[in-house]
């Protein structure tokens, strides 16, 4: 085991990195310890080490397959954003339209999009369309949720002050609604960023064979069908990696946007 | 000293949807360069009366005028009137030039017409070194300060101030009240100031009107005929405690008239 400067140690940022890492480290070499004592078959539980090679012998095959499902993530994610944050905008615009349409945003919610993805994708004849429309779907509502609840949060006080200098409604919209939501509406993306993965990955899932046939969900699909379970698991952690990566981007995004006024007293002690 | 008084409020009732009196057949007339205190304890509708001098709810009787116009005609924008909240009601994501500014950009006035504007406004709270901070960055008293800045920065000739210091430290509070005394001398302003501080009250005024709760009413309005400039030598006054006698008897007599539980 590796021991560190003790300096380097206190520091929260180092510890921040060197505690998870720490724990993967020991996760990954107990599991490959059992795997190695007990001798487990590779078709049950491959070693990390052979996850490894694996993911460098297929890099070809499994990158191209991450590149396929990225887009599609990254493309709902996108269209749920726009919509979401349209959504919100309704809504907030007249409390009719939020009471109106909320329950239906909550359906959206809660309907499992596997039980709906087999109908989008007979109903749309794009299957590269079919899996952002679902993908879409699952990522939405914590973009409308989020920066619907954003939007209503303004500060009363600040609300009224507008109110007396007559501010016109697009002036409270863009001075006052805008900035008030923004830490919500991150919250949301980062939320969504995941979901929106996932939503890729399940509508893969679904649309199997009648899919795209190149994205990540498709390889473990392949790889268990071929009972090629290293591949299945290097498929796996691309997937898992993908979602960390993501989440990580939009807590850097958020960071950054509101870094100014959220985390401002880091600058001044 | 214009005829035309700054404020009239001519026999507001105000009764909210649940029935509750918040003011009942409110007279009051405040003159062009005063500095009007209104005091009472919570829940006797001062923070009401400001509310609907600067517009901001209606009364469910009776009219208020500004310069002699009703209010809901002044526009809020251009017309001499801010208004200083309880909180000092910042935007916390823009700093404190750009929360100081913010009426004017409302108005529409170019940055290059309004910069000049802001820092004078900041230099009168003594604030000008903190032009790029970030209201977090600020204590309590300096953020109550920006806020003022940010009242005084479209030059209004009346300001109404609903217990802005209430939330500060004692030494902080009298340090406020001496700067709002300097800025309503050297501006010439008209003040209508809200507290539930006797001491405030007396140290601040050329006038306090006080009211009592239940339903909120005038009870009764005491000139405080003490020169100005008032030093914190005043504070400690015999004149000082005579006044805020005065109030404090006239607060007593005032929750005498409807002892607790009589409206039951």
């Amino acid at each position: 085991m590796t021991t560190g400067t003790t300096p380097l140690l206190a520091r929260p940022q180092f510890q921040r990195i060197f505690y998870p890492v720490l724990v993967a480290v020991l996760l990954i070499g107990l599991w490959q310890a059992l795997v190695t004592v007990f001798e487990i078959p590779r078709y049950l539980v491959p070693s990390p080490l052979l996850v490894a090679q694996t993911l460098v012998a297929d890099a070809g095959l499994l990158f191209g397959a991450l590149l396929t499902t990225l887009k599609i993530t990254v493309f709902a994610f996108v269209c749920a954003t726009v919509l979401g944050v349209l959504i919100a905008f309704a809504f907030v615009q007249s409390r009719i339209i939020e009471t109106a349409f909320f329950p239906y945003a909550v359906l959206l919610q809660v309907t499992p999009i596997v039980a709906i993805a087999p109908l989008i994708i007979i109903w749309v004849k794009s299957p590269t369309a079919s899996l952002v429309i679902c993908a879409t779907l699952v990522a939405l509502f914590p973009i409308i949720a989020n920066t619907t609840l954003g939007l209503r949060s303004v500060d009363p006080g600040l609300m009224s002050y507008f109110k007396l200098k007559r501010a016109s409604r697009l002036q409270l919209l863009w001075r006052l609604r805008i900035p008030s939501a923004l830490p919500y509406f991150f919250g949301g993306l980062r939320i969504s960023s995941g979901l929106a993965l996932i939503g890729a990955v399940v509508a893969e899932f679904v649309a199997g064979t009648g899919g795209t046939g190149t994205g990540l969900a498709y390889q473990i699909l392949q790889s268990g069908y071929q009972l090629n379970i290293p591949r299945m698991f290097a498929a796996l952690l691309l997937i898992t990696v993908t979602g960390v990566l993501l989440f990580a981007a939009m807590a850097w995004l958020s960071k950054w946007a509101l870094g100014n006024w959220h985390e401002s007293e880091t600058n001044h002690g | 000293m214009s005829s035309v008084p700054a404020v009239e409020v001519l026999s507001v009732d105000k009764t909210y949807p649940n029935g509750t009196q918040a003011l009942q057949a409110v007279k009051l007339r405040v003159q062009e360069g005063e500095l009007v205190t209104l005091l009472g304890p919570s829940g006797c509708g001062k923070s009401t009366l400001l509310k609907m001098i600067a517009g901001l709810l209606e009364p469910s009787n009776g009219r208020l005028l500004l310069w002699g116009q009703p209010v809901e005609q002044i526009d809020g924008s251009g017309h001499g009137l801010s208004f200083v909240f309880q909180e000092p009601t910042l935007m916390p994501w823009a700093r404190v030039m750009a929360n100081v500014r913010l009426p004017l950009d409302l108005e529409g006035v170019p940055a290059a017409a309004s910069t000049p504007r802001v820092h004078e406004a900041l230099a009168m709270v003594g604030l000008d070194q903190f032009a790029s901070h970030l209201p977090r960055e600020l204590s309590g008293g300096m953020q109550m300060r920006v806020s003022i800045a940010r009242g005084l920065v479209t030059q209004p000739t009346l300001l109404l101030m609903d217990e802005p210091f209430g939330a500060l430290d004692e030494i902080t509070r009298h340090r406020l009240d001496s700067d709002l005394l300097e800025l309503w001398q050297r501006k010439q302003l008209t003040v209508v100031f809200v507290t539930h501080s006797i001491y405030e009250a007396v140290y601040l005024s050329t006038r306090v009107v006080v009211m009592a709760a239940r339903p909120g009413r005038l009870i009764e309005e005491l000139n405080i005929d003490e020169p100005y400039p008032r030093g914190p030598d005043f504070r400690v006054s015999t004149a000082f405690s005579r006044h805020a006698k005065r109030l404090q008897d006239s607060l007593l007599r005032a929750s005498g008239a409807q002892p607790e539980g009589a409206a039951a």
